[in-house]
């Protein structure tokens, strides 16, 4: 066990640097770079100002050096500094984490306390009303673009109802715990929308699978009752395979954030890529593109991890 | 249908319904129903905006200030926008864009993906090995902020997106591509085939795509859904195609500033989206079922 976690850890550092030299290349690639915000500008620059601006951010320099440059430093910790605040990345990174975690966790675990007991009980009623209700509105769910699907709940619930506000952390001057709750509704929601569609269809699938094998049947007929058989028995297997779809799953809620982030003006890290992006910030571009990729790498070893342990048939090599 | 090239009964004793394979996955595709009405319901959509020049009541660009603004009316069955244009014609004519940006950005993914699948799968070692480290890591890279620097950098217009789109939605399918390739290569077929002395080019493309097909179709289909979705959340982001080219998901964006007073710009657009994205998965769904073998009733 020990070795095959630390065989699998070992094997993320290629990926990673891999990674690391695509993403470098693809934004470096990008045409006009951070003098391009100072040209647009539509005054009149000396072309000294302009390359003492490049040589200054380091941008003059071929660019495997900058790589290793950049390669160095990050394994020390240091992802370079953010050409717009001139301030660390990582800083900027870590501050606005907590933002996206935050709605990023009470995502996933809305997604799963919906999901999971949808999917059971479609499985227990096969092609009942909830179970068609169920599956439509799964499909709808797994159809609907994400911003749309926002920019919807927003319409109503916060344009025409009043009931929520449209977007932010909290209101100004409001510090109280059921504002900031009251914020944290809509993005919650449209952040676990694909999650609850996809995970309720794992569920009710893998559960439909397992109902229907033999040790199931042999625990109805040694007398169990219903409610045993369903939970000690089939729910837990059943579940084996979407706990690893929901770790899989997690890292791709990242992307889902920054869409939500951008309607929803929620200062997390989506935010602050797309704000990066638009201002060409290739240190914060790149600090954020790693951390994502990061988190799928690791997530990807948390699945696999999981699917061992939970099921005593996989053994570790 | 291509069954009647055969003639029917003609060699074979007892009348035997000799069936071709389209034959046979076209009824199987049949008694998907949603996956019928599905196809009705995307070719529908799909012509009504392919024939917009001749059915859209206006001009995709006509601007007419007396009539800004106004909500869903007989003039107006969608209503008009900030210019006085009429959004069912926009509606129409972003389809266009949208289903194009779709499918060919699903059949690059799908055909880059089979290509790398097929080439991986089949040669294995080194190549298998420098392949499927380099899926890796493109899969490890989060697909819709590395879509969002690309397409802030590329200018996007419609062949850039569906490049950038296709060329970032190759890795599913080339998974499954290469775990197929390396069980059909083994089959008995294939070496029959190899004993002949056909060439590997041959095998590959005579003897093990065809077999390999239905994931790579599946694939594609559902492709084109997401493709379309991603299209959208780019212009959402106004990184997507610029206007005044409409697209659903340039309308959406220009709708949302305004959404509380004119509520059916946002939407009509995203109905669109919706409606058509359902459409292609129920029909990804359906091909599922007719294509794998396993699951059909003969």
């Amino acid at each position: 066990m020990t070795r095959y976690i630390a065989r699998r850890v070992l094997q993320m550092i290629p990926l990673m640097l891999g990674i690391s030299v695509v993403l470098f290349l693809i934004i470096q690639a990008a045409p006009g770079g951070p003098e391009g915000m100072m040209l647009q500008s539509g005054l009149t620059i000396d072309p000294s100002v302009v390359e003492a601006y490049r040589h200054r951010l380091g941008v003059d320099q071929p660019i495997y050096v900058q790589y290793f440059k950049w390669l160095s430093a990050a394994l020390s910790g240091d992802l370079g500094f953010s050409f717009q605040t001139s301030r660390p990345v990582a800083t900027t990174i870590l501050e606005r984490m907590p933002a996206t975690l935050e709605l990023m966790s009470l995502s996933f675990v809305f997604a799963a306390l919906v999901a999971i007991p949808m999917g059971i009980y479609s499985a227990l009623h096969q092609y009942s009303s909830f179970d068609l209700l169920g599956t439509t509105a799964s499909f709808l769910g797994i159809a609907m673009p994400v911003f749309w699907f926002g920019l919807i709940l927003q319409l109503v619930f916060s344009v025409k109802l009043g009931w929520l506000p449209v977007s932010g952390t909290q209101t100004v001057g409001a510090t109280s715990f059921w504002d900031q709750v009251r914020h944290l509704i809509l993005p919650t929601i449209v952040l676990s929308l694909h999650s609850i569609a996809g995970w309720s269809r794992y569920m009710r699938s893998s559960m439909l699978g397992v109902i229907r094998s033999d040790y199931i049947r042999t625990a109805r007929a040694k007398g169990l009752r219903e409610r045993a058989v369903v939970f000690r028995h089939a729910v837990k297997n059943a579940l084996i395979p979407v706990v690893t779809i929901m770790a899989l799953d997690l890292a791709g809620l990242f992307s889902g954030a920054v869409i939500t982030e951008t309607i929803f003006a929620w200062p997390g890290i989506g935010r602050l890529f797309v704000q990066s992006m638009y201002a060409r910030d290739y240190p914060v571009l790149m600090g954020v593109l790693m951390m994502g990729a990061f988190m799928v790498v690791f997530f990807n070893l948390i699945a696999d991890l999981l699917y061992a342990w939970l099921d005593p048939r996989i053994s570790y090599r | 249908m291509s069954a009647m090239s055969v003639p029917r009964g003609n060699a074979l004793p007892h009348q035997v319904q000799v069936r071709s394979q389209a034959r046979i996955i076209w009824e199987n595709y049949k008694r998907h129903k949603l996956a019928v009405a599905a196809s009705a319901v995307f070719a529908l959509m799909a012509l009504a905006c392919l024939a917009a020049p001749v059915i859209a009541p206006y001009r995709f660009d006509a601007i007419d200030l007396s009539a800004i603004r106004q909500a869903p009316s007989l003039k107006h069955p969608m209503g008009t926008d900030d210019l006085g244009r009429d959004l069912l014609t926009r509606v129409l004519y972003g389809g266009q864009i949208s289903i194009l940006i779709g499918i060919f950005s699903a059949v690059l993914g799908a055909s880059v993906g089979a290509l790398v699948g097929a080439l991986a799968g089949f040669y294995g070692g080194r190549l298998d090995n420098v392949l499927m480290r380099f899926t890796d890591i493109a899969y490890s890279i989060p697909t819709l902020p590395l879509l969002i620097v690309l397409s802030s950098f590329s200018g996007s217009t419609v062949p850039t997106i569906v490049l950038i789109i296709g060329l970032l939605s190759w890795m599913p399918t080339a998974r499954v591509v290469r775990g197929s390739v390396l069980s059909t290569k083994e089959k008995e077929f294939v070496e029959a085939a190899r004993m002949v002395g056909a060439s590997n080019r041959v095998i590959i493309w005579r003897h093990i795509l065809p077999n390999v097909a239905g994931p790579i179709i599946v694939g594609a289909t559902l492709g084109v859904g997401n493709a379309i979705i991603v299209e959208s959340s780019l212009s959402f982001l106004g990184l997507g195609v610029h206007p005044p080219t409409p697209t659903w998901g340039n309308m959406l964006m220009d709708s949302q500033a305004t959404m509380a007073q004119k509520p059916w710009l946002t939407i009509f657009p995203g109905m669109a989206i919706l409606l058509i994205v359902l459409a292609v998965n129920f029909i990804g769904d359906g091909l599922h079922d007719a294509l794998d073998p396993t699951l059909r009733r003969r």
